[in-house]
C-alpha cells in the first residue's frame, strides 16, 4: 500500500522535454531513499498545461510541480518525499499564496473547466487497465450489457443532445439510430483519430492519456447498432497514442472486455487499429474509409451515407475520439446531467488546444457557452508581452477568424457559424497585433492547397488561383478588383466541392475579408502590411543619426547588404551605416542585433 | 469477463491506488512529523502502520495519511496530528506502530479521542 502518489505527465509535450527521464530518475531517488515500497510513480496523460511542462504532481499533498529540471529531483525527494517539507520554491507559483498553497482547482488555469472527456487525463496511468477501472471504466459497458436494449442506448445519447464533436456538429444519437436502422450481416463502428487541423490535439491527448475510454464507448456503439467490429484509424505521425492504444487492446482483450460473450451476455465486439499516412483528406469520413479498406484515401459522394452503406459497403457510424470519450459518462450518469451543461443547442462540454499568442498554451475542457473572453483572458492566461489582443482563429483549415467584437459571444456549435467561423474540431490559435490577417489566410490556404486530394476541380484549381491571388496581394501586387473576383471564387468553391475539405476550404479567406477588410485594403492600395509580416512590402532602415557605426548588424547580415557611409552624426566617432534595399532579404538580423535600436522596419 | 461481479472485484482492488489521487478537502487528515526528530524516533514505522491500517479498512477515500515538519516538541516525537473536519486538532505524542491500530479504530472510525496517549497525558 502507497502512502503517497507522484504523477508525471506523459504526454507528447511534456515527453519532449525530458518527463519520462524525469520519472526514471524519480524512481531511482526513490530507492536511494528507501521509500520505494511507500511512494508509487505514475507516468499519466495530458494535464492540460502544457506551457509549464515538464509537470509533476505530488499526492495526498495534491502539490503541483512545473517546469521540473532533472536537476530538481533529489531534492523533491529528500525534502517532499521523504521529510515532508514541500519544496514551494519549484512548485506553479500561482499555486503558492504568501506562506499557504491553494489547490490546483482554484487556480485560472482549472477553476474554470469542466473535465469530462479528460477526467482521466492526468489522473490514471494510461497503460493500466486497473487504474482505468478503478475510476468507473467499463461500468457503463457492463450497464447496457446488462440492463439495457439498443434502443434505450440510443435514446440515452439522443436525449443527452451529444453532437460531433469533429468539427459539424451532427447529433450522435441520430447517426446511431439510423445505422442501427439498417439491417445487414456485417456493420462497423469506426472512430476518426486523424486528427490534422494545425494546432490541434485534443484527440491525442484523449488516446495517449485514456484510451480506454474509447474502447468502452465503441463497444458501446457496437451494441447499440449491432456491430461486432470496430476500427480505429489514427495517425502514425502519433506514435505514443497508436502505443498506448494497442496496449489497451490487447488488455482489454486480456481481461474479456473486448471479444466474445462479454460479461457473459453472449455480445461479441473487437477493434483494430489501422494507421494514416497523414493526408488531411483522410479525416473526412468517406475518404476515410477508403483508406480503411486499402484504397486511395479520397472522398465520393454522399448518399449513401455511411449508416447505409460505410465500411466495405456495409451499414457504418463514424465518430471521433472525443465525442466517443463522453459516451460511458453519459450512460453513467445519464442523458439529463449532460444536457444540464452548455447552451440550447450545444449540450456538454468542449475541449479546445490553445496556441499561438496566449500564456497557458495547452489543453482546456470548458461547458458550452463560455465566452471566448474567459478562455482567452482567464483560463488563457491572456496574451505575452502586453500585446493587444487581434482575433482567435477557431477549427483550423476550415475555419475563420473570430475579431475582437464577438469576444463576449458564447461559444457553441450555431454561435461560431454564425459570425463566420466553426466548432471545428477545436484548435484555438490566439493572434495579437503582430500577426497579419492576409498572411493568416494564406498560411491556411496554402495548407488545403497541398492537401487537396485533386479528385474534384473547385478544391483542386479553385484553391490553387485563389492562393495565386492572395500571394499577389502579400506583394504588392495586388488590385481592388481581386477582392470582389477571391469573394466570388470563395463562393463558388463552397458550393461545388465534393467533400468538406473544399467545402470548408475558403473560410479563413471569407472570414478575414469579412472582418479585416481594411488590411487587404493597405497591403493592395498602400502596398503596407501593417502589422509588419509581408516582407516584400518591408523595407528596413538604418537611422543615421543614431548609428554609432558599430557594424555589428553588417558582420550579421547573411547577403552583406549594409554598408558604411560618408556621414557621421554628431557625437558620434565612426561613420554611419546603410542598408541597400536591392540585397536585403528581410531577415531581421540586423534589428534583432542593434544594440542602439537605430534600425527599424516599415 | 463473464460477469459484473468480476469487474467489481477489479474496481475494488485497484481503487485504494487510485483514491490518493485527488484532493478532498472533508476528508480527515492524519499529519506524521516526519523532520529529522521524528525519522530519527521512528516516524516511518508509524506512518506506514497508518497507510497499512488505513487500507485495510478501506478507508483511503476519507482519511488522508500525510506527512509534515518538525513541530517543535521533539522530545515527544514520534508526534502524530488528527484532524477531522469541524473538530479540534488532536496530537498524539511517542508514537509506536501499536498505537496506531487504537488511533484509527477509536478515533478516526469511532470519533474517540484516545485520551492516554494524547500531549495532554504526557504533561501530567
Amino acid at each position: 500500500m502507497y502512502r503517497s502518489n507522484v504523477l508525471v505527465c506523459g504526454g507528447t509535450g511534456c515527453t519532449s522535454s525530458n518527463s519520462l527521464q524525469i520519472a526514471e530518475k524519480l524512481k531511482e531517488e526513490i530507492k536511494k531513499q528507501g521509500l520505494e515500497k511507500e511512494v508509487n510513480v505514475i507516468t499519466t496523460g495530458c494535464f492540460g498545461l502544457c506551457a509549464l511542462g515538464p509537470i509533476m504532481v505530488v499526492y495526498p499533498e495534491g502539490s503541483f510541480y512545473s517546469m521540473v529540471k532533472i536537476e530538481d529531483i533529489p531534492e523533491i525527494v529528500e525534502e517532499h518525499l521523504l521529510k515532508g517539507r514541500i519544496v514551494t520554491r519549484l512548485l506553479y507559483q500561482e499555486t503558492v499564496e504568501e506562506d499557504t498553497i491553494k489547490s490546483l482547482n482554484k487556480t485560472a488555469f482549472y477553476a474554470k473547466q469542466k473535465r469530462v472527456a479528460l477526467r482521466n487525463c492526468g489522473v490514471i496511468d494510461p497503460e493500466k487497465i486497473d487504474d482505468y477501472i478503478a475510476r468507473d471504466g467499463y461500468a457503463a459497458l457492463g450497464k447496457v450489457l446488462t440492463e439495457m436494449t439498443p434502443e434505450e442506448v440510443i435514446q440515452t445519447i439522443l436525449d443527452s443532445g451529444l453532437r460531433g464533436r469533429g468539427g459539424a456538429g451532427f447529433p450522435t444519437g441520430l447517426k446511431w439510430k439510423f445505422a442501427a436502422a439498417n439491417d445487414a450481416d456485417q456493420k462497423y463502428v469506426c472512430c476518426n483519430a486523424d486528427e490534422g487541423d494545425p494546432g490541434a490535439f485534443m484527440d491525442r491527448s484523449v488516446l495517449e492519456g485514456d484510451p480506454h475510454s474509447l474502447i468502452e464507448a465503441m463497444a458501446i456503439a457496437g451494441y447499440a447498432i449491432g456491430a461486432s467490429q470496430g476500427r480505429v484509424y489514427v495517425r502514425a505521425e502519433y506514435p505514443i497514442a497508436v502505443k498506448r492504444l494497442q496496449i489497451a487492446i490487447d488488455q482489454a482483450r486480456e481481461y474479456g472486455l473486448l471479444g466474445e460473450d462479454i460479461f457473459g451476455t453472449g455480445f461479441n465486439f473487437d477493434m483494430e487499429l489501422r494507421l494514416g499516412a497523414g493526408a488531411f483528406v483522410c479525416g473526412e469520413e468517406t475518404a476515410l474509409m477508403t483508406s480503411i479498406e486499402g484504397k486511395r484515401g479520397e472522398p465520393r459522394p454522399r448518399p449513401p451515407f455511411p449508416a447505409v452503406k460505410g465500411l466495405y459497403q456495409k451499414p457504418t457510424i463514424l465518430n471521433n475520439v472525443e465525442t466517443y470519450a463522453n459516451i460511458a459518462q453519459i450512460i453513467l450518469k445519464g442523458a439529463d446531467w449532460f444536457a444540464s451543461m452548455g447552451t440550447e443547442k450545444s449540450k456538454g462540454t468542449k475541449v479546445f488546444a490553445l496556441g499561438g499568442k496566449i500564456n497557458h498554451t495547452g489543453l482546456v475542457e470548458i461547458p458550452m457557452g463560455t465566452t471566448l473572453r474567459e478562455i482567452v483572458f482567464e483560463i488563457g492566461g491572456g496574451i505575452p508581452n502586453g500585446k493587444k489582443f487581434k482575433a482567435a482563429q477557431t477549427g483550423g483549415p476550415s475555419g475563420g477568424c473570430i475579431p475582437v467584437e464577438h469576444l463576449d459571444v458564447p461559444i457553441d456549435y450555431d454561435n461560431l457559424l454564425a459570425i463566420g467561423s466553426m466548432m471545428g474540431s477545436g484548435g484555438l490559435i490566439v493572434m495579437d497585433e503582430d500577426n497579419c490577417m492576409v498572411d493568416v489566410a494564406k498560411f491556411f490556404l496554402e495548407f488545403t492547397v497541398d492537401e487537396s486530394c485533386g479528385k474534384c476541380t473547385p478544391c483542386r484549381i479553385g484553391t490553387k488561383r485563389l492562393l495565386e491571388m492572395l500571394e499577389k496581394i502579400t506583394k504588392g501586387q495586388g488590385t481592388m478588383e481581386m477582392l470582389d473576383e477571391m469573394e466570388e471564387l470563395c463562393e463558388f468553391i463552397k458550393a461545388n466541392s465534393l467533400c468538406g475539405l473544399g467545402q470548408t476550404a475558403p473560410n479563413p479567406v471569407l472570414s478575414t475579408l469579412r472582418y479585416f477588410k481594411d488590411e487587404y485594403i493597405a497591403h493592395i492600395r498602400d502596398k503596407k502590411c501593417p502589422a509588419g509580416v509581408c516582407k516584400d512590402l518591408l523595407e528596413y532602415t538604418i537611422d543615421r543619426e543614431k548609428c554609432a557605426g558599430c557594424g555589428l548588424c553588417s558582420r550579421k547580415c547573411p547577403t552583406q547588404a549594409i554598408s558604411v557611409t560618408d556621414y557621421t552624426a554628431p557625437g558620434k566617432r565612426r561613420p554611419a551605416l546603410e542598408i541597400d534595399p536591392k540585397k536585403c532579404i528581410k531577415c531581421g538580423a540586423c534589428m534583432a542585433t542593434c544594440k542602439f535600436k537605430a534600425i527599424y522596419k516599415a | 469477463m463473464k460477469s459484473l461481479a468480476e469487474l467489481q472485484a477489479i474496481r475494488d482492488r485497484a481503487k485504494a491506488n487510485v483514491a490518493l489521487r485527488k484532493e478532498n478537502p472533508n476528508a480527515a487528515r492524519v499529519l506524521v512529523g516526519m523532520a529529522t526528530c521524528g525519522i530519527a524516533a521512528g516516524a516511518r514505522p508509524v506512518l506506514n502502520a497508518f497507510t497499512e491500517e488505513i487500507a485495510k479498512r478501506g478507508l483511503q477515500d476519507d482519511i488522508v495519511v500525510t506527512q509534515t515538519g518538525c513541530i517543535g516538541i521533539c522530545q515527544y516525537e514520534p508526534v502524530v496530528e488528527v484532524e477531522i473536519p469541524g473538530q479540534e486538532k488532536v496530537t498524539y505524542v511517542k508514537m509506536t506502530p501499536e498505537k496506531v491500530v487504537r488511533i484509527v479504530n477509536d478515533h478516526l472510525v469511532n470519533k474517540n479521542v484516545v485520551t492516554e496517549f494524547t500531549i495532554g497525558a504526557m504533561d501530567n
